[in-house]
Parts: C-alpha cells; sequence; structure tokens
C-alpha cells in the first residue's frame, strides 16, 4: 500500500531521575499519498516526537511506521525534513546547498544541475544561487530549505515549525509558497505548527493533539488549502467556517493549556 | 609619580581638546548608545585616542630620556653636565686656615674627557680637579695635593663658605657637596628627572640598536635569526599540536570512550601553566630544540583538542538531522557538515594557541637557549644593555601581534561563516 501508515506508536522517555514521561501513546494515522496533514497542539503534547520518529531519528517505544510498505528503521531520504531555523549549512552557497541531497547521493552535476535551478527558480532565489546562506533573510533561508528538501524529490516532507521564525508578513507569503509547492509537486507532507490559522490554511487535514499522555484528540478534514492554491490567503480567512473552526480549537488547544497550568499548580 | 601625573593630564586633556574639536560637528545619539551594556559593537574605540596614546607614551618615554626626538623644551631637566666648581676652606695644624677652588668636570655618560688643568693657586690649600660622569658622584682629596696632609691635621671645615662636619653636606649650584665619616668631600651633581641610559634608554638609542643588531648581530646571531627561531618553535610546537590535538578532539567528541578515557587527562593538563611544565621538559628533553618543541607541543596540544572537541559536540542537532534526511551518510556527515561546523571553533583555539605558545617560547629562551628571542633579551640583561632588552620586548610584541592579526585574516577568509549560523 502506499503512503504513510503510522501504526499505534507509543513514545516513553526515561529521564535521568528514574521516572518517565509518556510522550506518545498510541498514535495511529494514515496519510494517503499527497496528503497535506498540519499538526496543532499545546507544548509538550509529541507533535515533535511524532515527527522525528517519522523521520526515523527516533525509534518508538512500541509500535511502528510504514512508508509505501517498508517499515521505517531509521532517516533516509524518501522523508525529508524541514526545519524551524539553523538547518542549513553555512559554508555552503545557495547553490550547494539545495545539490547536497543529490551530491550526497553520488550524482553528477548535469544530472542536478537542471532540477536545482529549477527549484531555485520556484522558490526566487535564482539571483541568489551563488550567495552565502547567511547573508539571506530567514525568508529566503527558509525558502532554500524548502529547495533543497525538493531537490532530494523525497516521498514525504516532515515541516517542523518551518514558518516559526519569520516574521508575519514574510510568513504569509511564505504559506502560499508551502500550498503552491505542495500543489505542483503533489508530495505528502505533514506540517507541525503552533499557529492554528497556518494549520487551517494549509493543512487539507488537520490533528489537534493532546498532551499527557501525547495522543490525537481530534482530526478535521478541511476545504481551506484547496481554496488556497487558487486564492488570496487573506480572502480565505474570511470564510465564515475559517472562523468558527478556528475560534473552535483555539478554545480546545486553551482548555488543554489550563489545565496543564491547573496541574502543576496542584503538584506544586 | 611624577610621570603618572603627567600621562593622566595628557590622558584628560586631549580628551577635551579633541571632544572639542572633532566632535563638535558630528553630535549624535551614539553616545546614547553606551547604555546597552554588553553589546560591544555599541562602544568602538576612538582612533583618534589611539593615536594620541601611542604618541603619548613616546613622548614621555623621549621626554625623560632627553631623546633627540623631542623638542629641547618638552625635556624633564636633565642630569648636571659641565664644570661644576665650588671653594673649600681647610685648616691645619700650626697654620692659618685656607681656600682652594676645586673644578669637577661632569660629563653626559659614554664620554671620553680629560680632567681640566687648574693653576695649584696660592697658599698652602691648593686648587682640584677631577672629573665624574652624570648621574654619579665622585670622593674627592682635596688634601693630598695641599702643603699640609692629613697627617698634618688637615682638615675641611666649610664649602662655598658654609661650615660642613663628616657626614654633612652642602647644597650648591650644581648639585651638593657632602662629606663622608672620615672626612672626605664627595661631589654629587644633580640628577635631574631624566632616566639613565642604563636603566631606560632614549628610543633613538633602542632603534639604532635595532639597526646594529639587525645588521651584525648580537651573541653570533642577526635578530632575525634569533626571532625566526623562536617563530619556528612556535609553528613546529603549534603544528603538532594541532596535528594531534584535533583528532584527539575530533574522537573525544564522537567516542563517548575517547572521551572518557582522555578527558581526566586533557581537564588536568588544560590548567597546568605550560611554564610549569619547562623544568621537566628540560631534564627529559635537554635545552636544545627538542624540548623546546615538546614544550610547544603540550602547549597547543590540550588548547586545540578542547577547540575541536567543543566544534563538535557544538554542532546543532537540527543540521546533522537535516543531513541524515538528505540521505548523507555518516562518513559523508563527518565530511560535509561536522568538520566545517568545528572549524570556526578550530580557529578559535588556534588563535589562543599561537598567543600561548609564543608567550611559552619566550619563557623557555629565558630559561635556557642557543638562539632566540628570549635569549637575546636575556643574556643582554645580564650585561645591562637596557636598549636590546627594550628592542626585544617591542619585537616580541610586535610579532606576537603580527601572528593574532594573521590569525585573524585567515580566520575571516577560511571561515567566513563564524557566529553567523
Amino acid at each position: 500500500m502506499s503512503g504513510l501508515e503510522i501504526e499505534n506508536l507509543s513514545m516513553r522517555f526515561d529521564l535521568p531521575n528514574g521516572s518517565s514521561v509518556q510522550a506518545l501513546k498510541d498514535v495511529s494515522l494514515n496519510l494517503a499519498e499527497g496528503e497535506l496533514l498540519s499538526v496543532l497542539g499545546p507544548s509538550g503534547c509529541g507533535k515533535t516526537t511524532l515527527l522525528n520518529i517519522v523521520a526515523g531519528f527516533l525509534a518508538p517505544t512500541e509500535g511502528q511506521i510504514r512508508l509505501n510498505g517498508h517499515t521505517v528503521t531509521g532517516p533516509a531520504a524518501e522523508r525529508g525534513m524541514v526545519f524551524q531555523q539553523g538547518a542549513l549549512f553555512e559554508w555552503m552557497n545557495v547553490r550547494e546547498n539545495v545539490s547536497f541531497g543529490p551530491r550526497m547521493a553520488g550524482k553528477r552535476e548535469r544530472d542536478w544541475a537542471g532540477t536545482v535551478d529549477h527549484l531555485l527558480d520556484v522558490v526566487g532565489l535564482r539571483e541568489f544561487k551563488e550567495k552565502a546562506v547567511y547573508e539571506l533573510s530567514g525568508g529566503m533561508q527558509q525558502r532554500v530549505a524548502l529547495a533543497r528538501c525538493l531537490a532530494n524529490d523525497p516521498d514525504v516532507i516532515l515541516m517542523d515549525e518551518p514558518l516559526g521564525a519569520l516574521d508575519a508578513l514574510t510568513r504569509e507569503k511564505m504559506q502560499s509558497l508551502v500550498l503552491k509547492l505542495w500543489k505542483e509537486t503533489g508530495k505528502t507532507i505533514i506540517l507541525i505548527t503552533h499557529s492554528v490559522e497556518e494549520a487551517l490554511l494549509l493543512g487539507e487535514r488537520l490533528l489537534v493533539m493532546a498532551p499527557r499522555p501525547g495522543r490525537i484528540h481530534k482530526e478535521y478534514r478541511l476545504p481551506f488549502a484547496d481554496l488556497g492554491v487558487g486564492e488570496d490567503l487573506r480572502t480565505v480567512k474570511t470564510h465564515p467556517q475559517f472562523g468558527k473552526t478556528r475560534e473552535e480549537i483555539l478554545g480546545m488547544i486553551w482548555d488543554m493549556e489550563e489545565e496543564i497550568m491547573g496541574r502543576t499548580e496542584g503538584a506544586q | 609619580m611624577i610621570v603618572l601625573l603627567i600621562y593622566v593630564a595628557i590622558f584628560v586633556a586631549s580628551f577635551f581638546l579633541v571632544k572639542l574639536l572633532v566632535h563638535k560637528t558630528t553630535r549624535d545619539f551614539t553616545a546614547r548608545k553606551t547604555v546597552t551594556f554588553g553589546d560591544e559593537s555599541a562602544v568602538r574605540p576612538n582612533r583618534i585616542a589611539s593615536v594620541i596614546s601611542v604618541l603619548t607614551i613616546f613622548l614621555l618615554w623621549g621626554a625623560f630620556t632627553g631623546s633627540a626626538w623631542v623638542p629641547g623644551f618638552l625635556h624633564a631637566p636633565g642630569p648636571f653636565v659641565g664644570d661644576a666648581t665650588f671653594t673649600y676652606t681647610a685648616e691645619a695644624d700650626g697654620v692659618a686656615p685656607d681656600e682652594a677652588t676645586v673644578t669637577v668636570r661632569v660629563f653626559p655618560v659614554g664620554a671620553e674627557v680629560e680632567t681640566p688643568e687648574v693653576d695649584p693657586g696660592p697658599g698652602w690649600a691648593k686648587n682640584d680637579a677631577d672629573s665624574v660622569g652624570a648621574w654619579r658622584s665622585g670622593l674627592i682629596r682635596v688634601d693630598r695635593n695641599d702643603d699640609h696632609g692629613r697627617d698634618a691635621g688637615h682638615r675641611v671645615v666649610a664649602v662655598n663658605g658654609e661650615p660642613i662636619a663628616p657626614g654633612g653636606e652642602v647644597l650648591t649650584a650644581f648639585g651638593r657637596v657632602g662629606m663622608s665619616p672620615k672626612g672626605t668631600l664627595n661631589v654629587e651633581p644633580r640628577k635631574g628627572w631624566q632616566m639613565e641610559p642604563i636603566w631606560l634608554p632614549p628610543p633613538e638609542a633602542v632603534l639604532a640598536r635595532l639597526k646594529e643588531i639587525a645588521q651584525d648581530g648580537y651573541r653570533d646571531s642577526t635578530l632575525w635569526e634569533h626571532l625566526g627561531w623562536s617563530l619556528f618553535r612556535v609553528i613546529a610546537g603549534f603544528s603538532f599540536g594541532a596535528l594531534i590535538g584535533i583528532p584527539l578532539g575530533y574522537a573525544m567528541g564522537l567516542s563517548d570512550w575517547f572521551r572518557g578515557w582522555f578527558d581526566p587527562i586533557v581537564e588536568f593538563m588544560r590548567p597546568v601553566p605550560p611554564l610549569a611544565l619547562i623544568p621537566l621538559v628540560i631534564i627529559w628533553a635537554g635545552i636544545g630544540e627538542t624540548g623546546k618543541i615538546i614544550l610547544l607541543f603540550l602547549a597547543a596540544l590540550w588548547i586545540m583538542a578542547i577547540a575541536a572537541r567543543s566544534g563538535v559536540s557544538g554542532v546543532k542537532i537540527s543540521k546533522v538531522h537535516a543531513a541524515y534526511s538528505l540521505g548523507a551518510s555518516k562518513a559523508q556527515i563527518m565530511r560535509h557538515v561536522i568538520v566545517p561546523n568545528s572549524l570556526p571553533e578550530i580557529f578559535t583555539g588556534a588563535r589562543v594557541a599561537m598567543g600561548v605558545c609564543w608567550g611559552t617560547v619566550v619563557a623557555a629562551e629565558l630559561v635556557a637557549a642557543e638562539k632566540g628571542a628570549g635569549m637575546m633579551i636575556m643574556v643582554a640583561s645580564k650585561f645591562q644593555l637596557t636598549d636590546i632588552v627594550i628592542m626585544g620586548i617591542i619585537m616580541i610584541g610586535v610579532i606576537g601581534f603580527g601572528i593574532d592579526i594573521l590569525m585573524r585574516l585567515a580566520e575571516k577568509a577560511l571561515v567566513p561563516w563564524k557566529g553567523r549560523g
């Protein structure tokens, strides 16, 4: 079967003081090819842990992940990851960063040059390809990170708050870019975010997770990502259902945060 | 004390003068920036102050050594030079007291002078003449040429008409005349405020010595050979230290076994000053090149190992994860992520290590060496050749500074991303 299958995933971290933390408990999820899933949740709900397990950086305590039928056992080029920031290689220029994957795979320049140049065009960085990455703005750096991930042609793209460090305006532009890239490439994407609006705008499916232990609280199927491909994102935000869903999710997360606060206060 | 006061006065006066002349036209809010303590960029060095600072040092140096580079009116009062004269009144048994004149030629240090010829004059007390160097004093046996010597009860009772007794003194125009407990006159010309060249030579003397040693050498080697040997030892010692230290640091950053094995050694050796190892190194390897290079190797080794270790462990995990998820193998991550990411740290370590090595080599040469900057100044100091000592110190400073600037340039060229991740 094609797509990403997450089966009964549990993750427990043992702390140095002998106790342990249940970061994830019985998380199951199927993601068809080309779906864009956004994941929301209060801090400590295990969303980054989930992403790290899918990426193969962590081995789950229980359960497993299958991509296109085979079990995930470690990081691989088929699952590309885009980080919040600081994951670019400063010692390489933009083009060297973007071509990192193909180069590491041992491909010759003539085999990847076309793809890399095309991707630099798509993210609007053609003139900057010889620049050092630390000379670019935060938004441009994230565009490099996106292009670098796409240049490797992964089956699944994992995004860990890729736009979290950007200012509001740049963030909006980048959201459109992510939607555009998603539609054009047809990649399966998991996007983790703190922003409810972003999750609504970009997620074809939206997962709200709850903390302690980390688990799936509620799942939505949303029309906004498809709308956003053609329309201005601000127009999408004026959609009546958009506001309603946003308030609903905000309330949900607010309650969870309250509960956490109450619990820690009670413990004190 | 006076020098310090003058220095502070120049500091304050030039501050107000420069502010008045220069900053009146560029009134802006830069002064406000200094409230952001901790932000180094808020305070930039005022280059005018730097220039004045250097000039002030040379001015004070020149003024208090009577340098030809400093106009005469700025000189601090120098020692008395010229012919000093005074009269003494002597008594002897059975004769009336008589007066005679003493002429003392005070000559600049290093000059050849002849004692002035004087007419013995009338009376039983005869005129005397002698010579003494500036900053020095001289005992004068005025009774020697007198008709009635000490065996006749000769004693000096007054100088320039003022009474004097053993242990006493009389102030004169050129300085003072004292009397020893045994009754001999002691001429002490005024020393002034200038430093004697034997303590602090004027800047031009240091420059002249620099030229001389650059051409003719000192202790069988030219200046460049001395400095070259020191530099060679630093480069050799540092290279060996880096050659072993960097791989050791990498191993410590990557393997828990290496980390655990070498941690106690590195952490123990790091705070041991390399200078403390000199005696042991001399015992084991002697005072030749091997010993020096071993010492510098040890000085650089721990610094480089620690720099490489922190360069490796300082890599952001997201960079490693990103490389993994782009399909890179472990070896590729090592080569393309870990190594380049650690270079800025290694360069910082190299800068520190070069500085420590340079200091250590000079110290090691002070202890024992055939050639080298430290040996040169140490030997010179034993012969009180202060100009060579000062010249050597300046050259050591210039080279140390030069090394640091070169390292910084190399850093800019090779790891331009430093501090910008």
